[in-house]
Formats: structure tokens, C-alpha cells, sequence
């Protein structure tokens, strides 16, 4: 009798820590289609226009490919404000190259994309070698790279920029359209099959390889999550790729940048869940004296999230300067403030160790559609500023209630 | 005379653990009364119940002082009745002068305003009465220790201080200021100042003390009065020790081999005080399948000497060589260390052993991630299977390699802890306090497990500070004191009486 419930009663309590470790990102999910739907409704079906999708990826790419960096920075036991300033910067380098040097572009984006390393490697020896604490690097870093933009630039708009550069940000994938093939006729929307073709691969590439993953998990007896929750989840998620790529293709078929983003994201998923590197930095910022006695290299670690922080910061001054088609003094100010809300409404824990690639990606859409929802139904400026600090807090604070509770 | 204090019938359990067991206490106004004991025998605990750390309702028992009952709630309620508790490691504020730290959180002046005037002069009143030759300006952090111990002296008499309780008082004080502290406390009692003193030093004991009270396993074992039997150190060191001790642990077939691991000539310096050495040339030896243990008092520099031979994770300035199989290994980093078949369990399992915000899968993969990783990536499979092999085989009880560490008893922490050393393949092994804070029946568990490992040929250093334990698990101890090696002893013929005498000899005194 006994050993018949003993195993019941483990898988039970199996279920329970599932949920416990994971119910934040449900959460969170849920959060955010609610907060969608709200402003879906507010605004009268705006907020999901295919033309303000759009838009709304094209405002919020570069905040997500910071927030991935970010997420290492603070699951590593640091800060960095100084991305913002970053961001201005590189943009203000590479626009004075293009249109003054007249250095062709193609040779430009890796040069900017070193010199955002250069700047991240720069503080991160001041943090991982000298100990200096990162929030006054990178406050530091924040006021010499904003000024040293201002210098540059000059209260100048440094602009346009080739076509080529611009598709960075503005440009869309190509088209079967492109070549002739289902072009839609006089008078009709042009419907981007292309992209819908790349939404119903990328979702059933998502349920293929997740559903092995889970059935290989389960005949090795791996702990897994229940099956009704694992099928939701992977419905929801694949609605929602489908979803978005149907109203993408409604408008103009997928941004370039949003290629991008979602290689990075899948990217820098696999880096932190399934590389030692990852690994590390988790543990370091956990407990970074056990990390050390356990013959992890802290120092050098902390380096490279600085750097690698840099190079995604330079990508994202690129993509910047790609949409406004010019650099500018004010490019980039108080991103890192977005930038690092996104980690913390994410679940990422400020005292490190803590936080998932996923979360981020949903706590920067999440401020994402906020901002966007906000400013169609025209709510001010000041205002706006009001309710997400609100919103941030709230996320913060039920996250360490949860987290005392558990 | 009559009492002061009386306490009755304390008892005290730390999550199942009985700390204290119906210890009876009597302390007659205006004597010093020592309280002796090895580690862990309930001697902190019992004047934490006294002063209010553990505030009335958390034990059981009476404390009656002054002639009533007192429920006291937290520290202040007990500094208001003039008790003033002096720990061992000091409370004072670095940066601050002498004057702010003796009134910090008693502040003179009114409405929140300090009267600094008011407070330099008594802090010079204050300071001519404990015979320390400071300015009141002095700050903390430019006076040596003895002298800041004189100034939580003078804090406690700001106080106005009725029962003053001086836990390891010269631990860390030279001969010299040793004695002035002792003098200072024969001082208070002609004036009145009842004194309880906690000391490993049972020379100063013998000098100093009217009654000495004697604590074993949380119990009180007896109190001596001095006034009419002549004490030896012998006398205190056989109350403090005597213990049966059969079947608290394992047995196990001996068969030690060749030497595996020397450490030879270490010396280290401390990591602040350039030149202040704390290691003082240790030289030590372990045989495969040998288990050796370090013993010594707190502050001997046993964790120090593991940690810096450790990929010198302690000190500056370390000299000295490392062999391991007769070769001259390097272990100047952690990582050299690792690689080379060293592994330090630590002391402060979740300060320094556990990632607790990790589960205990990665915990245990932690050490040795190329052991699951190809290029780079981690094989999860591999990893879970790893983890939940370690989990059967040390019987961590928990209900998965999901849970996380943080959620563990003391027990299984430590379990885990001993997991990813395991994991990593030592040949070596360090075990610092492997014990510390976990009950009986996983200490045995633990016991089991170095057994195993001393089976299998690997080399095995245990430091503790139970000395039952060390006699108990190893086949040869090393006594440290003060940085040094002072005495080395087949388990066989080692006993508590002889290590204490050893530790003691060096304080001149032949027991």
C-alpha cells in the first residue's frame, strides 16, 4: 500500500516544484496577451493593425537585442547604464564614417559592432579586473559616451545613409512578390506569403523539436512538465508566431530586424540553458565566492558580459541610426532605463543569478506594447512615465513576494 | 553572597538539534565566573538565552536576575538590567572615533542632538578607567585589537553594566594584553562588577576565576567553586572532554598506502596585514587511504592553511611547496588546484559551498562542467543522470535534481556539497568542519561517505573542531596552533586530554 502511493505522492511533489519554478513565466505570458488584449480594445483593434505590429517591432528590436545582453550582465551580479550612451555613440561613429568618410557600409557595421566590444571590454576591465563596482562604470561610461556624442556630432543630424544601411532596420524580407509570383492584383493588399511561410515553419518547427525534446525527456524518465501544460504552452506560442507573421504579411512581410532579433534570441536561449558559459555565469551570480572555490573564473567572466554587452549595444546603435536614417545627439537616451525595466518586470533578479532569456523577451514587449498602447490612445508623455514605473514595481514586487513565499 | 543570576532548567533545540539540555547556571554577585567547554558545547548559545538573541519563549527554563524573573525580548531589554555581552569578534564601526562608537545607539544629548562635548569627556573618563591611552578622537580602525577590545570595554561601563559577559576576551590578544585584560576584570570585581568570562585559555581561567562552570553536549556537567578545591588544568580538561563515544562512528578496514599528497614549508601571509604571517611553515603529509585530521582551537589558521594551499583562495605572499604523488604540483590557482586532484569542501557551506539559487543538479556539476559538456555544450541527459547518481548514492532526500539547494536541510546541503567534489574526482580531498551544524544521524552518513573515499585510495584531510570527531574518523591528527604545526599523533594513541594539553603547551602552561 505504502509503496504503492510513495511513488504517486514524489510525482506530485515533482508537479508542485514544476509549477512553483515555472509559474512566474506563465505568468508573465499571461500578463502580457491580458495587456495586449486590453489595448486591443481600448484602441479599437489599433494596437493589432498590421501596420502597427510593425511598428511595434521596429520600436522594441533594439531594446529586446540590448535586454538579451543586459540579462547577462545582471544574472551576472552587475549593471550597466552606460548602453544607452552606447547606442548614441557608435550611431554617431558610423554615420560620420558613412557620410563623411564616405566608408562603405558593408565595411562600417563590423567596424561599429568592434567598437561597441572595445567600449564594453573598456568597463569591464575597470569592473572584473579592478573591482570597481559596475554601477559607477557604467554611470561613468554613460556620461563620457553621451558627451563625447554630443561633441562629435555637434547638435548636427549626421544623415542619410545608403539604402543598403538602412534595411538594417527599414528593410523587409524578400518576397515571392518580388519576383512576380502571387502578386495580388489591382486595387487588392498585397498579401507576403513569404512571411507567412516563415511564421507556419517557425511554428511547426517550435512544436517538432519541443515535442521530441519532451517525449525524449520523459522515456529517460526526466522530470518534465505535465502534458496539458506543455501542449498549452507550445499553443500559445505557435498561435502567437502565426498570429503575428498573418498581420505582418497583411503589411509588408517580416522586418529584417526582426531576422535579427529572433536568431539572437534563440541564440543567446541556447547560450544561457545550454553552454557552460552559461552555466557559469548563473552560478557566479548566484554565489560568486562558491562560483570561485568551485574554479570558476570570475573575473574573466564579468569581462565578457561587459563585452559582449558592448557588441550588442553597437548593434543596437546601428539599428537605431538605420531607422531615424541619421545619426543624432539625443539617439539612444534612457534606453538602458528601458533596457534594464525589461530584465526587471522579466523576473530577473538584481541581486543576480536569476532570470531567462524568455522573460526578457516578454518583459520588453511587455513595455513595448505599453508605450505603444499608451501613445495611441494619447496618453502623455508624463503619464506614461507614471504607469510603467507603477508597472515595474508591481512585477518586482510579486516576484520577490513569490519568491519569499517559495 | 547572593546570587545575581540564576539560570534554570535551559533548554534550547535548533531545528531538532538540542543545543541546550537543562543547564543550570548560578553566578554570585560580584565574582568572575568562567565558563569552560569545547566547541559546540553550547557555551555561545547559553549567553545569547542570557542576553536576549534568543528572545524568552524560543527556550525553556527560567532566568532570574536580580531576584525577579526576566523574559527578556531582544538585546536591548537585557543591556537595559546592565547586562553587556562582548563578543568575540568585535561590534565596533571601523571608521568612527573611539567617542561615537562608545555611544553609537546611546547617544548623549537630547532631542536626537549629540552633546559631543559631554561625550568626549566621559569617553576619557571612560578610558582612564579600562587604563587605555587613546585621544577620544582616536578612530577604531588605527588601534590595534587589544586596545579595541578595551574600548567595547568602556562601552559595556557606558552602559552602566552590572553583569559583564566577555566571550573569548583574549582569543586574539598577545601575552601582554592578555594580562591587562585579566587585571582590568580584578579591577571590576573590587568595584563591584560581576564578570562571566568564556575562554579556551584555562590558564587565565584558573587565575582569574572564583567558580568555573563546565558545559559538555549542551548540559552542564559541574561547577566548580575555587575558593575551596585547587584547580588544575587537568581537572577542567577531563570535565570538558570526558564522553562515551561508541558507535557514533563507522568502522572501516585501514589500508593506507604510499604517500599521495605533501605539503611542504607553507607559509602565508594574511591578506590584509602584508607581513603578518598566519601560517607560519606547515609542513603536512597524507598517504592514500589515510584519513588525517587538523585540530586546534578557533583562529589556529586551520581553514587559512586549506584555503591558500587551495589555488590561494586565502592570503598573500604564500611560499611553499605542494607534491602530490611525489611530484611538485601547481595549485596557484583554483583551477590549477582542480585539475590537479585537489578539493576543498568548505567550512560556510552556503556562503562558500552552494549556488543556492541553483538547483541541485547544477550544484553538482558545478566543479566539473566539461564532465557533461562536449565543446562547450551541456549534455542534459548526461547532467541529470549525474546528479540523480549522486543523489542515490549519498541518499540526499529530496523529492528531485530540480529542487533547489536553498530548500535542503543542513544535512543533505552539505551532501551536495560533497557531491560536485565528488564529481569533480579528486584525489585529494579537504574537509573543513565536514559536520558543522548537521545532526547525528547524517553526520554518521557523512562519516560513511569518507570511509569510502579513504577505500578507494583517495587522500582524506578532515578539520574540525570536535575533537570526538577527529578521534573518531582519522588515523593520524595534527595539532595547530598560531600557525603552526604543534603536535602530531597517531589517532590510535591521541586522546582530548592529550590534544588539549598539546594546544595548551604553547601557552606555557604543562597541564
Amino acid at each position: 500500500m505504502s509503496n504503492r502511493t510513495q511513488p504517486k505522492s514524489a510525482a506530485a511533489a515533482a508537479h508542485a516544484s514544476f509549477w512553483a519554478s515555472n509559474l512566474r513565466d506563465y505568468g508573465l505570458l499571461v500578463s502580457l496577451l491580458l495587456i495586449m488584449g486590453f489595448f486591443e480594445v481600448m484602441t479599437g483593434g489599433v494596437l493589432l493593425d498590421p501596420v502597427n505590429v510593425t511598428n511595434l517591432i521596429l520600436q522594441n528590436s533594439y531594446i529586446v537585442i540590448m535586454a538579451l545582453g543586459m540579462l547577462l550582465v545582471i544574472v551576472g551580479g552587475n549593471i550597466d547604464l552606460s548602453v544607452g550612451s552606447i547606442v548614441g555613440f557608435v550611431g554617431a561613429v558610423a554615420a560620420s564614417l558613412m557620410v563623411y568618410q564616405k566608408v562603405p557600409y558593408p565595411i562600417v557595421i563590423p567596424l561599429a559592432l568592434i567598437l561597441g566590444g572595445l567600449i564594453g571590454a573598456g568597463q569591464g576591465l575597470f569592473v572584473a579586473y579592478g573591482k570597481i563596482p559596475s554601477f559607477i562604470v557604467t554611470l561613468a561610461g554613460m556620461l563620457i559616451f553621451r558627451g563625447l556624442t554630443g561633441n562629435m556630432l555637434l547638435g548636427q543630424f549626421v544623415g542619410p545613409f545608403a539604402k543598403g544601411f538602412q534595411a538594417i532596420s527599414a528593410g523587409f524580407i524578400l518576397d515571392f512578390s518580388d519576383f512576380g509570383l502571387f502578386r495580388a492584383g489591382d486595387g487588392q493588399d498585397q498579401f507576403f506569403w513569404t512571411s507567412m511561410l516563415i511564421g507556419i515553419i517557425g511554428a511547426a518547427a517550435l512544436i517538432f523539436t519541443s515535442t521530441r525534446r519532451w517525449q525524449r525527456d520523459r522515456a529517460r524518465a526526466m522530470e518534465t512538465e505535465p502534458f496539458v501544460l506543455f501542449a498549452a504552452k507550445n499553443a500559445i506560442f505557435a498561435v502567437i508566431i502565426l498570429g503575428f507573421c498573418y498581420l505582418l504579411a497583411n503589411n509588408k512581410g517580416l522586418p529584417n530586424v526582426l531576422i535579427t532579433m529572433g536568431v539572437l534570441v534563440l541564440l543567446y536561449t541556447f547560450v544561457t540553458t545550454r553552454t557552460t558559459i552559461g552555466r557559469r555565469v548563473y552560478a557566479m551570480g548566484g554565489n560568486r565566492l562558491a562560483a570561485q572555490l568551485s574554479g570558476v573564473r570570475t573575473e574573466r567572466l564579468t569581462f565578457f558580459t561587459f563585452v559582449n554587452m558592448g557588441v550588442l549595444a553597437g548593434l543596437a546603435g546601428l539599428i537605431v541610426a538605420a531607422r531615424l536614417n541619421s545619426a543624432t545627439p539625443s539617439a539612444g537616451n534612457s534606453f538602458e532605463l528601458d533596457v534594464i525595466a525589461a530584465c526587471f518586470i522579466g523576473g530577473v533578479s538584481a541581486s543576480g543569478g536569476v532570470g531567462k532569456v524568455i522573460g526578457v523577451v516578454i518583459g520588453a514587449f511587455f513595455m513595448g506594447v505599453m508605450n505603444n498602447g499608451m501613445s495611441i490612445l494619447g496618453i502623455g508623455i508624463f503619464w506614461q512615465q507614471v504607469v510603467k514605473g507603477v508597472v515595474l514595481l508591481a512585477a518586482v514586487s510579486v516576484d520577490v513576494y513569490q519568491r519569499n513565499k517559495g | 553572597m547572593n546570587a545575581i543570576l540564576e539560570m534554570r532548567g535551559i533548554s534550547k533545540n535548533f531545528s531538532g538539534v538540542r543545543a541546550l539540555r537543562d543547564v543550570n547556571l548560578t553566578i554570585r554577585e560580584g565574582e568572575i565566573h568562567a565558563i569552560c567547554g569545547e566547541n559546540g558545547a553550547g557555551k555561545s548559545t547559553l549567553m545569547k538565552v542570557l542576553s536576549g538573541v534568543y528572545p524568552h519563549g524560543s527556550y525553556d527554563g527560567k532566568i532570574i536576575y536580580q531576584g525577579e524573573e526576566r523574559r527578556f525580548s531582544r538585546i536591548a531589554d537585557s543591556e537595559h538590567q546592565g547586562i553587556i555581552i562582548i563578543h568575540q569578534e568585535l561590534a565596533l564601526v571601523p571608521l568612527l572615533s573611539i567617542a561615537e562608537n562608545i555611544f553609537l545607539g546611546n547617544e548623549t544629548g537630547r532631542f536626537g542632538v549629540i552633546d559631543w562635548a559631554e561625550a568626549h569627556r566621559r569617553t576619557r573618563d571612560l578610558l582612564a578607567t579600562v587604563g587605555l591611552h587613546e585621544p577620544s578622537s582616536a578612530l577604531i580602525t588605527n588601534l590595534g585589537i587589544g586596545k579595541q577590545q578595551l574600548v567595547e570595554i568602556a562601552k559595556a561601563l557606558a552602559k552602566k553594566v552590572k553583569l559583564l559577559i566577555l566571550d573569548e576576551p583574549t582569543a586574539s590578544l598577545n601575552e601582554t594584553d592578555s594580562d591587562a585584560l585579566l587585571r582590568l576584570l580584578l579591577t571590576f570585581k573590587e568595584q563591584g562588577i560581576t564578570s562571566i568570562i568564556i575562554s579556551h585559555k584555562l590558564n587565565e581561567i584558573t587565575r582569574v576565576a572564583d567558580q568555573i562552570t563546565i558545559l559538555r553536549d549542551g548540559a552542564t556537567v559541574e561547577t566548580i567553586d575555587c575558593a575551596r578545591e585547587a584547580i588544575s588544568e587537568d581537572r577542567i580538561i577531563r570535565a570538558m572532554v570526558g564522553r562515551d563515544m561508541t558507535d557514533r562512528y563507522p568502522r572501516r578496514d585501514v589500508a593506507i598506502g604510499a604517500e599521495l599528497f605533501a605539503v611542504r614549508n607553507w607559509r602565508v601571509e594574511h591578506p590584509l596585514h602584508a607581513g603578518r604571517e598566519v601560517i607560519k611553515g606547515v609542513d603536512l603529509h597524507v598517504r592514500a587511504g589515510e584519513v588525517v585530521g587538523i585540530a586546534g582551537l578557533m583562529g589556529a589558521g586551520r581553514t587559512e592553511f586549506a584555503m591558500s594551499v587551495f589555488g590561494r583562495a586565502y592570503g598573500r605572499n604564500v611560499t611553499g611547496e605542494v607534491a602530490m604523488n611525489g611530484k611538485t604540483i601547481d595549485v596557484s590557482t583554483i583551477q590549477k588546484a582542480i585539475a590537479a586532484g585537489l578539493a576543498y569542501v568548505t567550512e560556510d557551506r552556503k556562503s562558500l559551498g552552494l549556488v543556492l539559487t541553483e538547483d541541485i543538479k547544477n550544484n553538482v556539476t558545478l566543479a566539473n562542467l566539461p564532465g557533461i559538456a562536449r565543446n562547450g555544450v551541456i549534455d542534459s541527459h548526461r547532467e541529470s543522470q549525474v546528479a540523480r547518481r549522486f543523489v542515490d548514492m549519498l541518499r540526499i532526500r529530496t523529492p528531485g535534481i530540480h529542487q533547489k539547494t536553498v530548500n535542503l536541510s543542513g544535512g543533505n546541503q552539505q551532501k551536495v556539497v560533497l557531491s560536485k567534489w565528488l564529481f569533480a574526482e579528486p584525489q585529494v580531498l579537504i574537509l573543513d568542519e565536514p559536520t558543522r551544524g548537521i545532526d547525528v544521524g547524517a553526520k554518521y552518513e557523512i562519516y560513511a561517505i569518507v570511509n569510502d573515499l579513504a577505500a578507494q585510495g583517495k587522500g582524506i584531510i578532515v578539520i574540525s573542531s570536535e575533537m570526538a570527531e577527529l578521534l573518531g574518523i582519522c588515523d593520524r591528527i595534527y595539532v595547530m596552533n598560531e600557525g603552526r604545526f604543534v603536535g602530531e599523533m597517531p589517532a590510535a594513541e591521541a586522546s582530548q586530554e592529550k590534544i588539549m594539553a598539546t594546544i595548551m603547551k604553547q601557552y606555557g602552561v604543562v597541564a
